[in-house]
C-alpha cells in the first residue's frame, strides 16, 4: 500500500485520506498491466526459439535463449517490404491530396462569403454521418467502372476529400487575424498566394494533427483494400498480415505470427512513443469528426 | 482568380424585371465563383464516393439479377423484403445489437474509471495512459492475430493461465455460445483507451474549487461522482455513446480474420453480412438493401443524439 501511496501522491479529484479513489487507482494499474499482456506475449513469443515447442508458447516469461529466427522467417515468408511500401504509398497519397482539398475547402468556408454557403456546409456535414465504411458496395462498383480495380489509386480515392479535415482547417483559418491577409492583399498577393504564404504556414499544428489521424486510420484500414486489391503484390500491410496469419496458422507457427504482427505494428507504436503528447491531443481533436 | 472584379451592369435600367433578377443572380454567382472553385476538388470526391454512393445504394436496392450474368430487373422493394426475411440478416442485426451494447457499456465504464484515476498528469499517469492507449493504435487485424493465440484451445494464453482453473476448457472461438463474447473482449480491449481520452478531456471542465467545497461539506467520492462529475460529463457520455455505436457497426476486421461470421453465424455482424452478399454471393441488390437499412438506422441514431447534444449547448 506504501507504493500505491507514493504513485498516488497527486491524488486526482480526491483527497488523500479516502480509500475509494485509491482502490480505483489500484484497479486501473492492474488493468493497465492486463492491457499490456498481448503486447508482452508478442515480444516474448517473437524471441522464443521454436525448439521450445508449442507447450511453452503461452509462457509469458521470456526464453533464456532468445533468437531472431522468427523475425527472419516472417520477413522471408511474407512479402513485408512490399506490404510496407504499398501501405506507405497509400497513406502518403491520401494525405497529400487531402492536404490540398481540405486547405482549399477549409479556406472557402472560413474566409469567403458565397451563395449557398449554408446548404453546402450541411452537405459536408452529412459526410460525417454517412459512415464511409458502410458504402463499400457502391464504391467498389464505382472503382471498377473507373478502371481502378486492383490499383492502389482505387484504394486511396474515396478518402481524397475529408469533411473532418475541412472543418479542422476552417477552424484553424478562422483563428488567423484578417489583418495579416489585408497586408498581403495590399501587396497584390493573389488568393492562392495568400493561402499558401499566410494561412498554411500559420496552421501547421492543425495540419500535423490531421496527418496523425489520417495516417493512423489508413495505415490500419483493412476491409476496403481487401475488396479493391486482388494481386498479392499490391496488398497493404493489414491484408498481407491477415493472409500471412492464415498461412502460418495452419503450420502452428506462433513465433512467426508474433514476429509478423510485431513488424506490422512497430512503426506506428514507435512513432507514438516518440510523439505521445501530440498523438493524444490529435485523437482528442478527432472527437469532433 | 481575383476577388475584387466589379461587375458591369450595362442595360439594367431598361431591362425587363425578369432579366434583372437573372442578372442579379449572375452577379452573385460571379462573386461566389472563387469559393466554388476552391470547393470543387472536395465536392467532386464527395459527390462520387459519398452522395453518389448513397444514391447508388438506393437505386441498386431496387434492382435484381436472376443470375450473376442475367440482365438487371426492377424489383421495387423485393430486395428489402428479402433481406428482412433472411434469418442470416436478422441474426446479424441481433448479434450486432448484443455486440454493440456488450462492448459499449464495459468499454465506456472502464474508460471512465481510467480517466478518473489518471486525471492528474504526472510521469506515472502518463505511462499508464500510454499503456491503455496502445491498443487503439494497432490495426484490428494485428489485434486479431494476437488474440488468435490468446483464444487458442488448450495451449493458448487464456487456457494456459486461466483455463486450468475451469472444470472444462472452453473452445473460445469455436463454441457458438461463446464466440461472440470472445470477439467482444478484443473490442473492449481496443476501444476503452480511446474513450478514456474523451473523458479525460471532459474532466478538465470539472471546477476544482467546487470539488474542494463538496469535499469540505463532507461529500464522499461517490457523492461527488454522482452530483458533480457525472452531470458535467453528460455531453461527453452522449458523444462517446455515438462513437461506440458507430464503431460497433463499422469495426468488423476481427470477424474476417478470426471467425468468418461463424461458428453457425454466431459472430455474423451486419457489415460482414453486407460483404458476404456482395462479394461472396454477388448479390448487389440484397447487399444494397442491407446497407440502406443499416445507414438509415445509424443516421437516425446519430441525428437524434446530435439534436440532443445541440439542445444541451456545445458538445465536448
Amino acid at each position: 500500500m506504501k507504493l500505491i501511496e507514493r504513485l498516488y501522491k497527486d491524488a486526482p479529484l480526491a483527497t488523500r485520506n479516502e480509500i475509494t479513489p485509491k482502490l480505483g487507482f489500484l484497479l486501473t494499474v492492474l488493468l493497465a498491466l492486463v492491457w499490456l499482456i498481448p503486447f508482452l506475449w508478442m515480444g516474448v513469443a517473437t524471441l522464443r526459439p521454436s525448439s521450445d515447442g508449442i507447450n511453452l508458447m503461452a509462457e509469458l516469461i521470456p526464453s533464456l535463449k532468445p533468437t531472431l529466427d522468427n523475425i527472419r522467417d516472417a520477413w522471408e515468408i511474407g512479402d513485408f517490404p512490399r506490404y510496407f511500401l504499398n501501405t506507405t504509398i497509400i497513406c502518403t497519397g491520401i494525405l497529400l491530396v487531402q492536404f490540398v482539398t481540405i486547405t482549399l475547402a477549409g479556406f472557402a468556408f472560413a474566409r469567403l462569403d458565397f451563395a449557398g454557403k449554408t446548404p453546402i456546409f450541411y452537405l459536408f456535414l452529412m459526410q460525417l454521418m454517412l459512415v464511409p465504411v458502410l458504402l463499400i458496395v457502391p464504391n467498389l462498383s464505382l472503382v471498377v467502372q473507373l478502371g481502378l480495380y486492383d490499383t492502389l489509386a482505387g484504394v486511396m480515392m474515396p478518402f481524397f476529400a475529408s469533411a473532418f479535415g475541412t472543418f479542422l482547417m476552417r477552424q484553424a483559418f478562422e483563428a488567423i487575424p484578417t489583418e495579416l491577409e489585408d497586408a498581403a492583399l495590399i501587396d497584390g498577393a493573389s488568393l492562392i498566394q495568400r493561402i499558401r504564404h499566410i494561412y498554411v504556414p500559420l496552421s501547421l499544428p492543425s495540419f500535423s494533427a490531421f496527418a496523425i489521424i489520417s495516417v493512423t486510420s489508413h495505415w490500419n484500414d483493412f476491409l476496403w483494400p481487401l475488396m479493391v486489391i486482388n494481386s498479392p503484390d499490391k496488398r497493404p500491410l493489414t491484408v498481407g498480415l491477415s493472409v500471412f496469419t492464415k498461412t502460418a496458422e495452419g503450420t502452428q507457427d506462433w513465433g512467426t505470427i508474433a514476429a509478423g504482427t510485431l513488424m506490422v505494428i512497430a512503426p506506428l507504436l514507435i512513432t507514438f512513443l516518440i510523439f505521445q503528447k501530440r498523438f493524444i491531443s490529435s485523437f482528442v481533436t478527432s472527437g469532433i469528426k | 482568380m481575383s476577388l475584387a472584379e466589379p461587375a458591369a451592369l450595362p442595360v439594367a435600367a431598361s431591362a425587363p424585371p425578369r432579366l434583372h433578377i437573372a442578372k442579379r443572380f449572375t452577379t452573385r454567382f460571379k462573386a461566389s465563383l472563387p469559393a466554388y472553385l476552391l470547393l470543387l476538388p472536395s465536392l467532386i470526391f464527395l459527390a462520387l464516393f459519398t452522395y453518389g454512393a448513397m444514391g447508388r445504394v438506393i437505386i441498386d436496392a431496387l434492382y435484381q439479377r436472376a443470375t450473376p450474368k442475367a440482365p438487371l430487373r426492377f424489383v421495387g422493394l423485393d430486395n428489402i423484403a428479402a433481406v428482412l426475411a433472411d434469418p442470416a440478416f436478422t441474426g446479424a442485426v441481433i448479434n450486432n445489437v448484443i455486440y454493440a451494447v456488450g462492448t459499449a457499456v464495459p468499454s465506456i465504464g472502464l474508460a471512465l474509471l481510467f480517466a478518473l484515476a489518471l486525471a492528474r498528469t504526472n510521469a506515472v499517469t502518463s505511462a499508464l495512459r500510454a499503456a491503455l492507449f496502445l491498443p487503439v493504435l494497432i490495426p484490428m487485424v494485428a489485434a486479431s492475430a494476437l488474440f488468435l493465440f490468446i483464444f487458442l484451445p488448450n495451449v493458448g494464453l487464456l487456457d494456459y493461465y486461466i483455463g486450468r482453473l475451469l472444470p472444462v476448457l472452453p473452445n473460445w472461438l469455436g463454441d457458438p455460445d461463446i464466440a461472440l463474447y470472445a470477439i467482444m473482449i478484443i473490442t473492449i480491449w481496443k476501444n476503452a483507451g480511446y474513450y478514456m481520452l474523451f473523458f479525460l478531456a471532459g474532466l478538465q471542465s470539472v471546477p476544482e474549487d467546487v470539488m474542494e467545497a463538496a469535499h469540505l461539506d463532507g461529500a464522499g467520492p461517490f457523492m461527488r461522482l454522482r452530483y458533480i462529475i457525472l452531470p458535467e460529463l453528460k455531453p461527453t457520455f452522449l458523444f462517446v455513446i455515438v462513437i461506440a455505436t458507430l464503431n460497433a457497426v463499422t469495426q468488423v476486421d476481427h470477424v474476417f480474420v478470426l471467425t468468418q461470421g461463424g461458428p453457425s453465424n454466431a459472430t455474423n455482424l451486419v457489415l460482414f453480412y453486407i460483404y458476404q452478399q456482395a462479394v461472396e454471393h454477388f448479390d448487389v441488390g440484397k447487399a444494397s438493401a442491407a446497407t440502406m437499412l443499416t445507414l438509415a438506422a445509424l443516421m437516425a441514431l446519430t441525428a437524434l443524439s446530435f439534436r440532443t447534444m445541440a439542445n444541451r449547448e456545445g458538445g465536448p
